[in-house]
């Protein structure tokens, strides 16, 4: 046999064994499918300050690693099956590790604070957390106005602290750079908060952000509000109904056959308003606008 | 010179035929993949996490290359022998050294550079389209020059470390320069601790040597600006240069020693 007979055989056959071993894997996974286990995500450094040490001249790219595992570790939580507990219990971790490892990483204080906030399920509903996030940036960077906002905001929206949101306002409006809304915004909520056409003149200035996600953010508090100004005047209607008929449980497909309805409504997001029997109207729990704003953590 | 220069050339095709630049494929392919699958984990943080990635790996490739290689500088020729018909040639031991030193930093420039070109190809591709309201919230422009400070930083520092390498090979096994080498890169990392001992202890010899370890051992941490440049922060062409200007002092310190000792050294 030649030479090259030989090379080619030797190819042809290591070629061969690597197929069979592709397919017996492929055999092997159909065979004995693996157990899907529901298994805890573990975080074997959570000091900042050891891991900084750990990384050494790489605490950028090894930021970048949490970065990106934080988000993951939400997004997994946040889409869990229904029989998994959702606990976000290493989001806060991952999130400080993030930023001691690169302390000017913006968008993990500013989109962590968003995460951190988040009512539960959607998020841990932590805004305390979110708090200490964006202090620990503005201790770093005691200049960055869109930290004071992210903190108005939290204090505005979870918290209801209007008081407090309007002082974040207002100090982001004395940083130089800071845009020309947020003097009248810090008025505006120390006026007005708690009313929804503040809130949305709020999140309207946001939605105009140059991020995409905090525009995200802006879009979802913006169909929130539309959803309660929905219910505001679904409830109305229903409470016309109670009148006319006294002590009766109450159903869509009443109120439609009725005709205060044209059919079951549904709010921004497509999802169908949930009606109680005593006449009460909320989002869905399918709806990904649940919960709204001050419904009861569950 | 000239002789400097042979030695030189001859430790950069001896790299090339090492197939030490081989690492550039990877790197490519790191910032490629990197490039095509970051973009869908890091909400909206490609261009800030490719800087890191592109800057890291820059820094760990040409780290391994400037270990790897450098240890076995000297050591190859000791034991191949052929360090006996070189020496029988019209080239001083000094020349020798500083030849091998060169041509490895020669090699290392050719890998930092490719490293660069790919890193602003990548950074034009991932920045084309975007709108300029998106590129101005970025703490740094996608194509910033500043990341070239970073760069020049980090080939000071793979010089730095190619000296240490080269200084331990001139009279050590390359197991022994290995340890040695990067025992001294991770202590060069803590080297603030060091001044900062008399917090720890209070007996007075324990910091004075702490402090004299402080200015004698090479402060690596210096000459790591990657976080500074990838956020924008400043980073002053003086502080540059100060820092060029402190690593090629400290490699002249160790290439002297290397000299010595490699001149002291019996190969009968």
């Amino acid at each position: 046999m030649s030479r090259i007979a030989g090379r080619t055989a030797t190819a042809v056959a290591a070629a061969l064994f690597l197929a069979a071993a592709v397919a017996l894997h492929a055999a092997q996974d159909a065979r004995f499918p693996s157990l899907s286990v529901d298994r805890p995500e573990l975080l074997y450094v959570r000091s900042g300050e050891t891991m900084k040490r750990l990384a050494l001249d790489y605490d950028g790219a090894v930021a970048d690693l949490y970065w990106i595992r934080a988000l993951q570790h939400f997004g997994r939580e946040r889409l869990s099956p229904p029989d998994h507990v959702r606990t976000y219990a290493l989001l806060y971790p991952l999130l400080d590790l993030t930023t001691t490892l690169d302390p000017y990483f913006t968008i993990a204080y500013r989109f962590g604070a968003i995460f951190l906030g988040e009512t539960y399920p959607g998020g841990p509903g932590r805004p305390d957390l979110a708090i200490a996030l964006l202090r620990k940036g503005l201790s770093v960077q005691p200049q960055k106005w869109q930290y004071m906002q992210d903190l108005g905001f939290v204090y505005y929206w979870h918290l209801q602290d209007y008081r407090t949101a309007a002082e974040w306002f207002r100090r982001a409006s004395e940083v130089p750079g800071a845009p020309t809304w947020m003097g009248p915004l810090a008025a505006v909520t120390l006026a007005e908060g708690g009313h929804r056409g503040a809130s949305r003149s709020l999140w309207q200035q946001i939605a105009k952000s140059e991020e995409p996600w905090l525009r995200d953010s802006a879009a979802q508090r913006l169909a929130q509000l539309d959803a309660m100004d929905a219910i505001d005047q679904l409830e109305a209607r229903v409470r016309d109904y109670q009148r006319l008929h006294p002590g009766v449980s109450l159903t869509w497909d009443q109120l439609r056959a009725a005709g205060y309805l044209p059919g079951v409504p549904l709010d921004p997001t497509g999802t169908p308003f949930v009606l109680t029997p005593e006449g009460t109207v909320t989002v869905s729990k399918q709806s990904s606008l649940w919960p709204l704003p001050g419904q009861v953590r569950q | 010179m000239h002789a400097v220069r042979c030695v030189a050339v001859a430790v950069f095709r001896e790299s090339v035929r090492d197939r030490v630049f081989y690492n550039l494929v990877l790197f490519a392919v790191l910032l490629v993949g990197g490039s095509i699958l970051i973009g869908q984990l890091t909400a909206g943080q490609d261009v800030k996490i490719i800087k890191d990635l592109a800057l890291t790996a820059t820094s760990v490739f040409g780290l391994f290359v400037a270990i790897f290689v450098g240890i076995n500088l000297v050591s190859k020729e000791v034991d191949r022998r052929s360090i006996y018909p070189l020496l029988a040639k019209p080239v001083r031991r000094s020349e020798f050294i500083v030849g091998k030193f060169f041509g490895l930093l020669l090699t290392l420039l050719v890998n930092v550079v490719v490293m660069t070109v790919a890193l602003y190809a990548v950074l034009f591709y991932l920045s084309r389209g975007v709108p300029p309201n998106v590129q101005q919230a970025w703490d740094a422009p996608a194509l910033d020059p500043a990341l070239l400070k970073a760069i020049a930083l980090i080939y000071v520092d793979l010089s730095v470390v190619t000296a240490l390498a080269v200084f331990f090979s001139s009279y050590s096994s390359p197991m022994l320069s290995a340890a040695f080498t990067l025992g001294l890169y991770l202590v060069g990392q803590f080297n603030a601790d060091l001044k900062r001992f008399d917090q720890i202890v209070s007996s007075p010899v324990a910091i004075a040597i702490g402090k004299a370890c402080y200015y004698v051992l090479p402060d690596f941490a210096r000459f790591d600006v990657k976080l500074a440049v990838v956020h924008g922060l400043p980073v002053s062409a003086g502080y540059v240069a100060y820092t060029a200007l402190y690593a090629a002092v400290y490699i002249v310190a160790l290439l002297l020693g290397a000299i010595l000792i490699f001149s002291r050294r019996d190969f009968k």
